[in-house]
Formats: structure tokens, sequence, C-alpha cells
């Protein structure tokens, strides 16, 4: 009987470059597969963007229903966080690179890794083909009841089916990185070794066992409402519409650290490189991550300060909220003293990282004013909370995910990207997105509210300037897009280690061979010794 | 848990060895996705115990149960996870009969919780949409007999596996292992299950 044990399975494996459309069980060949897909969402959820920015320029309704408004910004949503950055940042990056830094020639159920990654594509045509038999699901990502009771009711419910797909190939993937992480290590590799990446992918990974099953008991009581009228969360019928806020918070909360976690992961990985020092405080950084994920698990109804939630309730998510910015800004604290007296090269991946960090503690300080019940009365449902959201997650998050293509690159292809694009690139985003999402920030204190496709005409201006922003964004994708198929066949070429990098990964060829390394794993235990050990 | 390292390490040198191969993680990964699938039961008992604390039937309707069929019950599950620790118990020592006529035994108790699960359901008075606590209850338990009768067919096929010359031995029996601890787990939801539905 064939089992996933047998570490020569590999070899069976197709070599061309047709092996990435098949049932590959190579995690670097699912990582790609992952993160090619996952930018074809990227750019299908940026068309959405481009829409609703485009529909926005002006106050009144122009070329979109306020129906066909809400299709829009709801596929956008759920395109952007379930299509692109949860399977990106978690099973992207984490395929390709937790293997090589657990010291192992692959992950610990490869099998199962494919059948996480092949659920995706199916999910994403669910989703988008919902368009076609009926009208999209139009009651936005949270998909809360009574609004998705009485919203059209197929398109809900292919959503309901889209989403439970995704959260099972999540589920997936987390068991996988669990016992790849725990299980498969080099023998004498030490937790307190691995590096920072590692960490971020454990700790996502309890978020998704413990809190997508949540979400999905959640998705099949709401199935049930619509398709066998039930009335779990429909007052008419007696029911409780505050439970499923309670239930779906219980995911999306945990939901924020599992698109953001990862991408401190990967971060804590560029930035010792490119500055060449040791990752500064390495011990903090990892009960920072731990101490998010106990955090993260208990302050989901501040989400929930308007849904009448009693005052014990209020002040006990207020506090616990407030709390997380300790380990955040450890972690903030720590990555500034990496990059302090470095020997810092401004490259494309290092420039993309400053600017997290930077929008990242933009983000982090709205989120902590959210977390106030005062202001967050104030706020709530209008653009402010939109633009804390995209600061966390589109500053945050894919900021780090084209950080990490152009540092990773030479290691999926062994050539390198072009750093002039590369830059205009950065700069043409970096302006882009702050002109996107900075004004919002004002037209939510002034109390615009969201998921309207008309709004007061004393808002026009700071409604142009971010669609005007939208546009640079983008824009701003043509010379990355460019710049990844060009580069594939006429990049300079890298060598196996072009940043001379300490971590397991460069200490292999560019690319790899299908079972990671040439002889037996190497021992890393100073994976950031930079100034300590000398590098290849 | 076995450690299977494949023979054809033997050409490799000693040291090579832990390299190559691993050990078996596949329990491992099951009890993870065991955690998973508890925190869906946790999430609709958690929905389940909210309904009841703040959501008042409508004037008619009853939470009171028939107690008999599902403590019937509870006795037919808890049992059926003895019966399926002697079957394992059986293969370890090489009986391999004896354990397929416990593993069959297992099934039978499953089978038979179905079956008056079933029952119960056609002779309550309420129907799934008839107010909160009745769609609840069909969700719960209904969610939790599909987890069963799933089990039901694992037992099966592991029956079937086990048979003399089948792919389940004394030597290599992951696949009972795995379904056992699955059964352990649904076991366990259910009488936590029964306490807050039946007897709260």
């Amino acid at each position: 009987m064939a089992n996933s044990i047998s570490p020569h399975a590999t070899h069976l494996q197709p070599q061309g470059w047709w092996r990435y459309f098949g049932f590959s069980i190579d995690h670097k060949v699912i990582g790609i597969q992952y993160l090619v897909t996952g930018f074809f969402f990227y750019l299908v959820g940026g068309v959405l963007a481009g829409m609703i920015r485009t529909e926005l320029a002006t106050p009144i309704s122009d070329y979109l229903s306020r129906e066909a408004y809400n299709e829009i910004l709801t596929m956008h949503g759920t395109v952007m966080i379930f299509l692109w950055i949860v399977p990106v940042v978690n099973g992207a990056f984490g395929n390709y690179l937790v293997p090589f830094y657990v010291g192992a020639r692959d992950m610990a159920f490869p099998r199962l890794n494919a059948v996480a990654f092949w659920m995706i594509p199916p999910a994403g045509i669910l989703l988008i083909g919902s368009y076609f038999i009926g009208g999209a699901a139009q009651s936005g990502w949270t998909a809360y009841p009574p609004l998705s009771l009485t919203t059209p009711a197929t398109g809900q419910v292919v959503w309901i089916l889209s989403v439970l797909l995704l959260g099972g190939s999540s589920i997936l993937g987390g068991i996988n990185f669990i016992a790849t992480i725990l299980k498969l290590r080099r023998p004498g590799l030490k937790l307190m070794q691995l590096p920072m990446y590692c960490w971020a992918m454990l700790g996502t990974s309890i978020l998704v066992v413990l809190s997508t099953p949540v979400l999905a008991g959640t998705l099949i009581l709401l199935a049930f409402d619509i398709v066998a009228h039930t009335g779990f969360f429909n007052p008419v019928q007696g029911g409780n519409a505050v439970v499923y806020q309670h239930l779906f918070w219980f995911y999306s909360h945990p939901a924020v650290y599992i698109m953001v976690l990862p991408a401190f992961g990967l971060v804590s990985e560029i930035l010792p490189v490119h500055a060449r020092k040791p990752l500064f405080g390495y011990t903090t950084m990892v009960y920072s991550i731990l101490a998010i994920v106990f955090l993260g698990l208990i302050v989901w109804a501040h989400h929930m300060f308007t849904s009448g939630t009693p005052p014990w309730m209020r002040l006990f998510f207020t506090i616990a909220t407030s709390f997380i910015a300790v380990p955040t800004g450890i972690k903030f604290f720590n990555w500034l003293a990496t990059l302090w007296g470095g020997k810092i090269a401004l490259n494309s991946a290092m420039l993309f990282s400053c600017a997290f960090i930077l929008n990242f503690v933009l983000g982090g300080i709205t989120g902590v004013a959210l977390a106030q019940v005062p202001f967050d009365i104030h706020v709530h449902d209008t653009y402010f909370v939109v633009a804390h959201f995209h600061y966390i997650v589109y500053g945050g998050t894919v900021f780090v995910i084209f950080a990490s293509v152009y540092h990773w690159y030479p290691k999926f292809t062994g050539r390198l990207l072009n750093e002039p694009l590369g830059t205009l690139h950065f700069v043409l985003t970096f302006i882009g997105f702050n002109l996107c999402f900075g004004p919002q920030h004002w037209l939510g204190i002034n109390g615009m509210p969201r998921r309207v496709s008309e709004y007061d005409p004393q808002f026009t201006l700071m409604n142009q300037v971010s669609s005007a922003g939208a546009l640079l964004m983008a824009i701003s994708t043509l010379p990355f897009l460019f710049n990844v198929i060009y580069s594939a066949f006429r990049g300079e070429l890298a060598g196996d280690n072009p940043w001379r990098a300490l971590t397991p990964e460069w200490l292999t060829s560019s690319p790899p061979p299908v079972e990671n390394w040439h002889g037996p794993a190497p021992h890393v235990e100073h994976p950031y010794g930079y100034g300590m050990v000398d590098p290849a | 848990m076995t450690s299977l390292i494949p023979p054809s390490t033997a050409e490799h040198e000693a040291g090579a060895v832990l390299e190559e191969g691993h050990g078996d993680f596949r329990l491992f990964g099951l009890a993870l996705f065991l955690v998973a699938d508890g925190m869906t039961f946790a999430g609709l008992f958690a929905a389940y115990l909210t309904f009841r604390a703040v959501n008042p039937l409508p004037e008619g309707g009853i939470y009171e149960l028939e107690l008999l069929l599902p403590t019937l019950n509870t006795v037919l599950l808890v049992s059926s996870s003895f019966t399926f620790h002697r079957a394992a118990r059986q293969l370890r020592l090489g009986e391999g009969a004896g354990c397929r006529r416990w593993l069959l035994i297992t099934a039978a108790l499953g089978a038979a919780f179905l079956a008056s699960q079933m029952r119960e359901y056609f002779t309550l008075p309420f129907g799934l949409t008839s107010n909160l606590f009745a769609s609840t209850f069909y969700v719960l338990t209904g969610f939790h007999g599909l987890h069963v009768f799933l089990g039901v067919m694992l037992i099966l096929i592991v029956w079937w596996q086990a048979r003399a010359g089948g792919s389940i031995n004394s030597q290599q029996h992951f696949g009972l292992e795995a379904a056992e601890l699955y059964w352990h787990f649904v076991d366990g939801i259910w009488v936590v299950l029964y306490g807050i539905i039946y007897l709260l």
C-alpha cells in the first residue's frame, strides 16, 4: 500500500513546467501553485476594487445599480481575503519555506497538501460563477443575517459553499504545518533555533485549526436558515442575529492574525538579510507571537460594540484588544532595532519591508483607537474602518507579499528580478496606497458610511483623491507583472545565494532539487548569525 | 506508534537513516483534525446554549424530550467504545478473527444507535422548523449522527481490511487505530451533547 511516509515518493514527480498544472506533491511546486493562483485572484479582486472606486468617483450612482454595487463589494472582500491573502501568505510561502526551515525534504503530509491546494480553484470558480447563476451574494464578506437572509438566496448559498471549501483547505493546511513544524524537524534542531517564519506559521496554524471550524459550523446554520427556512439567526422566527456575529467574529477576528502573523514572520526573515544584522530580540519575538495567538482568540466582540453588547462585555473586549498592542509593539520595536545601525541594502525587498513597518504602525494605531468604545461607536461602519482594515491588510500583508516575492524570486527561479522596475513598482504602490486609503480616515470620521454606492456631495473631493490613488495602484501592477514574466526568462542569473543569507533555504541550489538538499540537510543553529557566521 | 523506515535506506550510511525516513505522524494529524472537528461542535454548542439562555420559545414550545431512547443510545455508544478497544487489543495479540468479531459488534452498536435515533426523530412532536429549540436539536443531533454514520462505515472498511491477508494485521494497523480514535471522539461528543440537550 502506498503511503505518505516514504521520502522517495517525490522521485516519481514530473520535472517539466507542466508539473505546476498537475497533482504534484512537491511542497515547492505546491507553494508556487498557491502563489500564482493567489495572484490571479488578486488581479480579479483588484478589478472589482477598481469598479468600486470608479463608482465612488461621483456622489451619485453612475453605472452600477445598488444591487450590483453590493455584489461587487461582497465579491471583492471575499476574493481578496479567502483567495488571495490567506492562501498566499500561508499556503504559498508556508509550503515553500517551512520544510526548508525545519530541515525536511517535504511537508509532513505531502498528499494532503496537494488536496488542500486543489480545493482552492474549484472554490474560486464557484464563487465567481455565482455571477452567472442569478447573481452573486450581496451581503458583504461578513454575510450578517438578517441581510444575508433577505438578499437573493442562490448567490448567498454558493458563497457559503465556496467559503466552506476554502475553510476546509485552510484547516488541512494548518494541520500539515503544525505536524511539520512540531514533528518533522531535523534531529537536533531545537524549537528556539527555528527561523521566525516557522513560529509565525505555528501560531497561525493554531488559530486556523481552532477558529476556522467555528466559521464552518456558523455558515452551515446560516445555510439552514436560507435553504430549509429554520430561524437560527432570523429574529422574525424567534432566532438571534447577534449569535451569528459572535460566532462569525470568533473566526474572523483571528482571521486578521491568520493574514498578518505570517507577514510578521516573512518580514522578520527579510530584514536581517538586507540589513546584515541578527534579528533583534528573537525570544521576545517568539513570545509575542504566542501572546498574539492567545489574545487574538479572546477579542472578537470588539467588532460588535454597536450590537447591543452589555457594558461588562464592552469593558472586557476593550481591555483585551488594547493589550494586543503590547506584543505587536514589541515586534515593531524589534524590527526597528534590527535595522538600527545595519548595513542596509535599499533594494525592492527592503523598500517594501520598511513601508510595511510604516503602514502597519499607522493601521495598528487606528486599531487601538477602534478598540475604544466611544470612538468605535462614532466611526462604526464608516470609511474609517475601511481605512484601518486596508492599512493592516494591504499596507501590512500585501506589502510583505511583494517584499517576499522580490526576496525569494531568485530562490524560485534562479534569476533576480529587475531592480529599477522593482523600485518603480514600489514607488507607485506606496504613493497609490496612501493616496487611496489615507483620505478614507477623514471620510470616516466625518461620517461617510461604507458599503453604499452613493454619498453626500461634501465628500466628493476626498473620494476622487482616493479613486486616483486606486488608479495608481492598478498601474503599479503593470511593472510588477512585466518584471516577473520577463525576469523568468531574461533576468540576471542569481547564483545559489545572491543575498548571502544564512537561513536554510539558501544553503541549497536555486532553484532547489526535488527533495531540497543535494546531501543531508544542513544544521543551521544561527539562522540570523550575521557578523557571527561567515556566509557561504 | 511505530517508526517506519523504508528498507531502501539500508544502502545508505547509518547516520543518514534518521534523515531519510521519518516517523508516522498520521495519528497526530488525525488528532489535530479532531481538534478542529471538535471546535465545529463547540461553536454549535455555544450557539445552542446562548439560544437557550436568551431566546424564549414561542407559546407552546417545549424543551422536554423523552429520556428513555437517548439514555439507551448513550449506553450503546459508550459500550461501543469499549468493544472497539477490545478489538484493537485482540489485533495486537495477533487474534485476527477475534478482532473482526469485536469490530462487527462495534459496528452493530453504532447501527443500533442510528436506528434508535431515527425512531426518536419520527416520534417527536416537533419538526425541523417548528421553533428555535427544535431546529437546534435536529441540526446538533443530526450533525453528530452523520459522524456516527461515517464511523460505522469506517469500522466496516477496517473490518474488511482486517481479514486474513488484508492490509491490516498485527504489524500494520494505522487504519484501525485511526478509526478507533475517531470513534472515541464521536462517543465523547455524544456524552456532552446528551448532557446539554437532554439533561439540561
